[in-house]
């Protein structure tokens, strides 16, 4: 039951053409830092269309595309009309607003931060407005996400809550208090500095703030594209979920352990403890714990659509599986980079393998692998398979899809195992151009020339997408009936309470916020005499 | 069973999930500030709790431990992006009188014929900074050390404020404009060398960085071979000592005849 469909859409369109504009700045970065490229007299130029592509992939395209589908899996799955639409636009306008407050500095130049801040950078004030409104905006939406589902229980004492909407309502949980870091990075710290009301910036204390948000905001990112593992491609490739208790238990090791882990970003950072050090890395080993989960369910989920197909033998069912179906394909894909991605992250968390690679091109290889290719891909799995229900039209070539989809995967992987490997040879990321021409580094210049390649397949891929898309709004009409999440084999009639309720994870994870960041946040804020003079950009 | 008797004991899943949370964070405390602490050989501690706080991050001053003597003065100027950000025309009009006593050297309208820096339109805070080092006797010369010796804090922050009232008139080294030449724009990433341009203007300024277009290409030639030697040592952390060590000679000769070859009026307006 889509009823508010031109909210939902508005969301889709916003984030895939704020993500075609950032995509085509991230194509043009790597060109022109390669050896193909003539080295850029302003490196300033660099960093601000780098601004501009963090700024939007990292906190405006994967929050919309969350809140879009959000709306769409509370109204499909609890099969109830959205409470507090008009709210719902106010949070996307003032998303919008932020958006556009934030992209004008970033555009003149005067906030060439990169998306992580950066301090004791400090760019203009309307750049950090324009995030505040972003994030306040996603904020709304995790206030109605709560209050739908509360409506939806009242209507429906002791039901089990679909998990669709118990995994939705998770993840909202869990960018609203990750969120938290960031925010209070920006209030305490940076817009006092940027409004001239302070010059001076404690900047160990601003990344320690920051890395409370950086780590859970990947699996902020990550919930819509494991939402879409358990309950939408089951369904689509004509099988069911294998279990639906092991689905709940992935999603609330999430909330619980994706938390308290950030510290792992601030491994070469003085200004942290070793001991909590050590925690954080502990906890983050723990975060593979419900990736793996998922990916035994989704497994044994995909082979019951294959058996059910007629597949047979050990692993002979995996001929069975419907690969010209686009689900399929965006799965698999999906599932081979979160492998490579996965075990670069255990690599990334391990205190000591990790200083071999600190602050390389390995770690954009990373993200982009992980986000860019397993998150991202199924981003546009959800949009196929969702664009029929809410245009009410079809989208008819199956094929260009699937072309759509294998440029995606093999783009991505051009694009990030040549920056995986420049990245052991140390090439540091953040760079606006590297001297090919020294013999120290020309070696590395076949693989850099690689990876641009690999950038505009992916460039391709995502002009494709949109055309796709676009298309599909002028395509002839069809009734594409009710939209449906898959069922599970066993399909829950009761559901212990705690796994039907997030009371108690949530409570955990804020318990070991406290634990983890506790002391190492007080530390530093009572401690005093941690400050340093703030960089203004652009200012003498 | 209902919400409520889900924070109690009775709860299997409240006693499992608090349970493993609780187990793993002991476990990892303990390894991570008791364990591993004293399975670092080189690292000596006293007892249990010293350990643990080594490992919290917790601040320690080591009484036993003197700091080394410094040989020569290290600078002491802290300078904020707001360091005589607002001057009043009084102190301007104080400094001109004071920067008389400059004239013969930096020249009478701030610009110089004697390979001494033009101070003409030069940033507050640069000013600012070099006589409060060459006061303290970080920076020391023969000729300008006797000059600044002997002012005070008001008068060095009036002069500075004077001299950046100035407008930047065309230097007297009249050579042909040179091309950027590669140090000043993309430095040599390679040996860790950050573009001059990106602290000295033609890219960016940073706090405390002179504008360098137009200056005398003997004077700044001498200043990174200063810098690169360890004679001058008034530099904050060492920032340009490490690049001048790092430049070859050639870049050395590149960098100060490009700056030396440009008209200050194309110093980037930022203010």
């Amino acid at each position: 039951m889509l009823v508010n469909r031109k909210l939902i859409l508005a969301h889709f369109w916003f984030a895939f053409a704020v993500f075609g504009v950032a995509l085509t700045l991230g194509a043009w970065q790597m060109f022109i830092r390669s050896p193909i490229g003539t080295w850029l007299s302003n490196p300033e130029l660099y960093y601000r269309s780098l601004t501009a592509h963090g700024t939007v992939m990292g906190y405006v395209f994967p929050t919309l595309v969350a809140m879009g589908f959000g709306y769409a899996i509370s109204e499909s799955a609890l099969e109830q009309r959205l409470v507090g639409v008009r709210w719902a636009w106010t949070g996307f306008w003032l998303i919008v607003l932020g958006s556009i407050m934030a992209v004008i500095p970033i555009a003149l130049g005067r906030a060439s931060v990169l998306y992580t801040f950066y301090p004791p950078l400090i760019g203009n004030l309307f750049y950090y407005l324009g995030v505040v409104l972003v994030v306040v905006g996603s904020w709304i939406w995790v206030a109605l996400m709560a209050i739908n589902l509360r409506v939806w229980r009242k209507a429906h004492p002791d039901a089990p809550v679909p998990l669709a909407m118990f995994a939705n309502v998770a993840g909202s949980y869990l960018w609203a208090w990750t969120a938290v870091g960031a925010a209070l990075e920006l209030l305490l710290q940076i817009i006092p500095v940027a409004a001239g009301l302070k010059n001076t910036i404690d900047a160990g204390l601003a990344r320690i703030f920051f890395s409370w948000t950086l780590h859970a905001i990947v699996y902020f990112w990550l919930m819509p594209t494991y939402i879409a593992y358990y309950t939408i491609v089951p369904r689509a490739i004509g099988g069911r979920v294998y279990s639906d208790s092991m689905a709940r238990i992935s999603f609330i090791l999430f909330l619980v352990v994706a938390m308290p882990i950030g510290m792992h970003h601030t491994f070469a950072d003085p200004q942290v403890g070793a001991g909590f050090k050590f925690i954080h890395s502990a906890f983050t080993a723990l975060v593979a714990l419900p990736t793996l989960l998922t990916v035994f369910t989704i497994c044994a989920s995909v082979e019951i659509a294959a058996r059910l197909r007629g597949g047979r033998g050990l692993f002979g069912w995996i001929r069975a599986l419907p690969w010209d179906n686009p689900m399929m394909l965006a799965l698999a894909f999906s599932f081979v980079m979160l492998g490579f991605g996965g075990a670069g992250g255990l690599i990334n968390m391990s205190y000591q393998l990790d200083a071999s690679i600190h602050n390389t091109q390995w770690i954009t290889g990373h993200f982009h692998l992980i986000f860019g290719g397993a998150i991202v891909i199924m981003y546009f799995a959800i949009a196929y398979d969702l664009w029929p229900h809410l245009t009410g039209r079809e989208l008819v070539d199956v094929r260009l899809i699937r072309t759509q989809l294998w440029l995606w995967f093999i783009g991505m992987i051009v694009t990030t195992f040549p920056w995986h490997w420049v990245g052991i040879l140390g090439m540091p990321r953040r760079m606006a151009y590297f001297d090919f021409g020294d013999p120290a580094i020309a070696p590395q210049a076949l693989s850099v020339t690689f990876s641009v390649i690999g950038g505009f397949i992916l460039l391709t891929s995502g002009i494709m997408f949109i055309v796709i898309l676009a298309r599909g709004m002028r395509a002839p009409q069809v009734d594409a009936g009710p939209y449906r999440f898959a069922l599970a084999v066993h399909q829950p009639t009761t559901v212990p309470v705690a796994l039907n309720t997030h009371a108690l994870w949530v409570a955990l994870m804020i318990a070991l916020t406290l634990t983890n960041y506790g002391y190492p946040i007080l530390n530093l804020a009572l401690g005093g005499g941690t400050s340093v003079p703030a960089v203004y950009v652009g200012a003498q | 069973m209902s919400t409520r008797d889900l924070f109690t004991f009775g709860n299997r899943h409240f006693r499992i999930g608090v349970g493993i949370v609780l187990g793993m964070l002991i476990v990892t405390a303990i390894a991570g500030f008791v364990v591993l602490p004293f399975a670092q050989p080189w690292v000596q501690f006293a007892n249990v709790w010293d350990a643990i706080c080594s490992a919290a991050g917790v601040p320690q001053r080591a009484a036993s431990v003197t700091a080394p003597e410094q040989t020569k003065r290290l600078s002491e100027v802290v300078l904020t992006s707001h360091t005589l950000a607002r001057p009043n025309q009084e102190a301007i009009g104080r400094g001109a009188t004071l920067a008389q006593r400059c004239a013969i050297c930096h020249g009478p309208t701030g610009v110089s014929r004697a390979d001494s820096p033009n101070l003409a339109g030069q940033y507050a805070a640069v000013i600012y900074k070099e006589l409060h080092d060459f006061r303290s006797g970080a920076r020391s010369n023969a000729v300008m050390s006797p000059f600044a010796v002997n002012l005070t804090e008001e008068e060095i922050a009036d002069i500075s404020n004077y001299y950046a009232y100035l407008p930047r008139l065309p230097a007297y080294h009249p050579t042909p404009q040179l091309p950027k030449p590669n140090i000043v724009i993309y430095g040599a990433p390679m040996r860790g060398i950050a573009p001059c341009g990106a602290c000295h203007g033609s890219l960016d300024n940073k706090t405390g960085s002179p504008w360098l277009e137009g200056q005398s290409e003997a004077y700044l030639k001498a200043q990174l071979q200063a810098l690169a030697s360890g004679e001058r040592r008034n530099d904050i952390s060492q920032q340009m000592r490490n690049i001048a060590r790092a430049m070859t000679p050639q870049e050395v000769e590149a960098a100060a005849a490009y700056y030396a070859s440009q008209p200050p009026d194309v110093v980037k307006a930022v203010d």
